[in-house]
């Protein structure tokens, strides 16, 4: 071995010098290892005096490989990489072993963390030998970004972008922006008018010049890294020009056809088969929707074209395409909220005045189907008595198991308005209160001083059969008040259920379209849980507002700005750096039977029709390896984990057993090992 | 055998993100379990090739396990179910050479989980211990045959995947 290898050990002040004999370790490093030259022990190898002994041994011993026995690489690698770096020597010619984190740390008996500690060193060491010269590729960035979804989170984040002179394209799959936030009456707890927050931000949305938005559209494919994607975007057919449409709003007024309203008004009120979900709806053009259309239905009809003033409507007009470039990505898909029907006993859907959270938001609210006045489903009737039921859905074995995070102050926010304009008693069924933000506790005492009970206990049936007097006609709540260790049955004119929040029902293919990752439950996940919470481990690739789990406006409105933030300092740095961690296929080795290319969850492996090998696309390559470990005729290295530096590595951790029943293990480096 | 316990060797192949990270945990989270196992990182546990298994026992490891992202929580997706297939491929094979089950491991362990993962290793050491040592080595050794025997695998494997032109 011609390889020049300096090894330095750590005391990590006594973290790992307390459990090892540093100082006998790297004694025996210097005389045991093959290839070693130097080997010092240090106290604190990270600090600048540590990484200049480094830097010196590189420039006075000529040392051509650095290890480094101290943390665990994801602490301090780049700092070792860098000290080798400045001394001249390619950063990834260093090997860092984990002392402290796999060795110090976790072991009790010295002896046996010794040997441990002999076997890392040993294993890094061989390692390092066969670690190659890699270049990290440095690639421009595309300064325009792609935001999708037009809630809170991402009108915030779109505006914080286009605000600061970027191009960004905003996609949202509704024909309006908005989100569930435009659906909302008030937001607790300072109770001010969603509307009037969030319309001035829609259309400013609408208005800006470097926003290019795309409502009614959808994300088709995406492709590419960071710095440099491709989206295709369907624009789906409105049936409306919307060149020529003005928004008048002649061809609504006119069509004969009335339908249930679903999605905006979560079924409690109607809409026309040519609609806008919502009067200030961004942007303002109408949508035809053809399941319900009479003229899509029997082919007569026509009504809307003939009072249009402008000509604006088109029956024949057909999806379109748009292909973009950007630079980075940000997704802010938002919820789902739980289907209350899957809790029969909660009588959703079978008792008529039971409601569900959105429900009732519409109710509250003055645009909503009864301007604002809270009924039951008679449409007349003012409740006397309001029952809540919380964490409908959430903190349940049986469906999440996560708290939703904003029910039980929306809850509150009900129990007020309720009160406020209907005088009826509120009763509000809780497992935990959790009002634990700026002004929720406050907006919590003030709901006890207005009069709203708080019963602790999860409800176990709402039902309409009556067993005692004044029971009649009312739906009665039973549950275990906890409190009073009693039960308790009360009866009321209208439940509110506390739907919770559940991850978007595609959330699994989006993270797949995407290729970022989600958990068990749907919710995207983020690079890290305290430190980048709006990163995901896709370099480029972005999360805000509740795709990443249950928050309220504030936090979401807080990451949409986090995220515009992280893709500014991308763009404004121009270029980014590309980790060389990445596999590579050695042509005259392949046979082309295709087997690695349907591995790659990246799509990074091509085949090459012509010369009948696979071909991957490095800039897509992600390094997992998974593609280096399945091929037959080993025609496929990975960088920095190739099975000659993996074998060495396991010769090198059972230095003991190796060397210890005379065979020396295989030469690594020879022909027939595998690539 | 001398008359010394049996202290197993076990390599442990950690993907960088979850398993990797759920060692890091248990070590600042001072949570000791057995030194039998020695770790080495991997990009994901879809690197691991069935041979670096096989190379890691023919050298003389007592056993090895395998450590991955949760199912659903890859960083690269979906490729911790590729090592799974491959797993049960090499449990298979393992059964045919007389290698008992319990020495070879796959083991999920998100970065939360390093207590999970140090109790996994402790019951992993546990069974390896109480089956005794594989002395694989040894046994080629005797025959003197380790190299041969180790290229000759790998021959016969790329001769049985060769795909005719």
């Amino acid at each position: 071995m011609t390889e020049r290898v300096g090894v330095y050990v750590c005391h990590c002040g006594s973290n790992i010098a307390g459990q090892v004999d540093v100082e006998d370790l790297a004694k025996w490093a210097g005389e045991e290892l093959e290839g070693v030259v130097v080997a010092r022990d240090y106290k604190f190898m990270c600090s600048s005096l540590g990484q200049e002994l480094i830097e010196e041994d590189i420039k006075n011993e000529g040392l051509t490989r650095v290890v480094v026995g101290a943390c665990s690489p994801h602490l301090h690698e780049k700092t070792f990489r860098r000290a080798c770096s400045n001394a001249g020597l390619n950063p990834y010619l260093c090997q860092m072993a984990s002392l402290r984190e796999q060795v110090s740390w976790v072991t009790t008996d010295k002896d046996l963390a010794n040997t441990k500690a002999r076997a890392l060193i040993s294993g890094a060491v061989h390692r390092v030998q066969l670690q190659e010269e890699l270049e990290a590729t440095e690639v421009p960035v595309n300064p325009n970004t792609l935001v999708v979804g037009a809630g809170i989170a991402g009108i915030q984040a779109s505006l914080e972008l286009a605000d600061a002179g970027y191009q960004v394209y905003l996609v949202e799959r509704e024909p309006s922006i908005g989100g569930h936030m435009a659906q909302f009456d008030k937001t607790f707890p300072t109770l001010d008018c969603a509307a009037c927050i969030l319309t001035p931000r829609m259309s400013d949305v609408g208005q800006h010049p470097n926003i290019n938005l795309l409502s009614y559209s959808e994300v088709e494919e995406v492709s590419g890294y960071v710095g440099n994607f491709h989206a295709r975007l369907r624009k789906k057919a409105r049936y409306i020009n919307e060149e020529d449409c003005t928004g008048c709003g002649i061809c609504i007024e006119k069509c004969p056809k009335k339908v249930i309203d679903d999605i905006f008004e979560a079924g409690m009120g109607y809409r026309k088969a040519v609609y806008r979900p919502f009067p200030q709806a961004v942007p303002k053009f109408p949508v035809i929707d053809t399941e319900n259309c009479i003229y899509f239905e029997r082919g007569t009809c026509k009504a809307c074209e003939k009072f249009c003033p402008t000509d604006a409507i088109d029956f024949e007009q057909k999806d379109t395409f748009l292909d973009i470039d950007v630079g980075n990505i940000i997704l802010a898909t938002g919820y789902d909220l739980f289907d209350a029907r899957k809790i029969p006993q909660y009588g959703y859907g079978r008792l008529a005045n039971v409601f569900t959270n959105l429900e009732f938001e519409r109710l509250c609210n003055a645009a909503g189907p009864t301007e604002g006045k809270i009924v039951m489903r008679d449409g007349v009737t003012q409740p006397e008595s309001v029952a809540i039921v919380h964490c409908v859905g959430s903190r349940d074995v049986r469906f999440n198991t996560h708290c939703s995070a904003v029910c039980c102050m929306a809850a509150m926010k009900f129990g007020h308005l309720v009160m406020e304009k209907t005088g009826a008693e509120v009763y509000s069924f809780y497992i935990d209160l959790r009002p634990n933000q700026k002004g929720y506790e406050e907006f919590y005492n003030r709901l006890l001083e207005e009069g709203m009970h708080f019963i602790r206990g999860r409800v176990a049936e709402v039902t309409d059969a009556a067993r005692q007097p004044g029971e009649e006609g009312k739906l009665i709540v039973q549950a275990e008040d906890t409190l009073l260790g009693m039960q308790r049955r009360i009866p009321v004119d209208m439940v509110i259920l506390m739907s919770g929040l559940e991850s978007r029902s595609d959330a699994h293919d989006v993270a797949v379209k995407f290729g970022i990752s989600c958990s068990m439950a749907g919710w995207f996940t983020e690079r890290h849980p305290k430190l980048a919470p709006v990163a995901t481990m896709t370099d480029g690739i972005f999360i805000a507002g509740t795709c990443q789990g249950p928050k309220d406006i504030p936090a979401s409105v807080s990451q949409g700005a986090a995220a515009s933030a992280s893709v500014q300092a991308m763009i404004t740095c121009g270029t980014v750096e590309i980790e060389p961690i990445v596999a590579t296929i050695h042509e005259e080795n392949c046979s082309g039977c295709r087997i690695c290319n349907n591995l790659c969850p990246f799509n990074a492996i091509d085949f090459n029709e012509e010369k009948m090998v696979s071909v991957i696309n490095q800039a897509l390559c992600k390094g997992c390896g998974t593609c280096v470990a399945a091929c037959p005729a080993q025609a496929i290295s990975g960088a920095h984990f190739s099975n000659e530096q993996i074998f060495s590595e396991i010769e090198g951790l059972l230095f003991d057993v190796v060397s210890g029943n005379g065979s020396k293990a295989a030469e690594p480096a020879k022909d027939s090992v595998p690539a | 055998m001398n008359t010394e316990t049996f202290e197993p060797k076990i390599v442990g192949f950690l993907c960088n993100w979850c398993s990797y990270r759920a060692a890091d945990l248990a070590g600042t989270a001072r949570i000791k379990y057995q030194p039998n196992v020695r770790i080495i990182r991997v990009m994901c546990s879809g690197r691991v090739d069935p041979t670096f298994v096989l190379k890691a026992l023919a050298l003389g490891a007592d056993g090895v396990m395998i450590a991955g992202c949760h199912p659903g929580e890859c960083h690269y997706l979906e490729q911790n179910y590729k090592a799974m297939r491959r797993f049960r491929m090499l449990q298979h094979t393992l059964r045919s050479f007389g290698v008992e089950e319990d020495r070879v491991r796959l083991q999920w362990a998100s970065a939360a989980e390093g207590v999970q993962l140090a109790a996994a290793i402790n019951d992993m050491i546990e069974k390896v211990r109480a089956l005794g040592p594989l002395n694989w080595s040894g046994k080629y050794t005797e025959n003197g045959e380790v190299e041969a025997a180790i290229e000759r695998l790998a021959e016969e494997h790329a001769e049985a995947m060769e795909v005719p032109a």
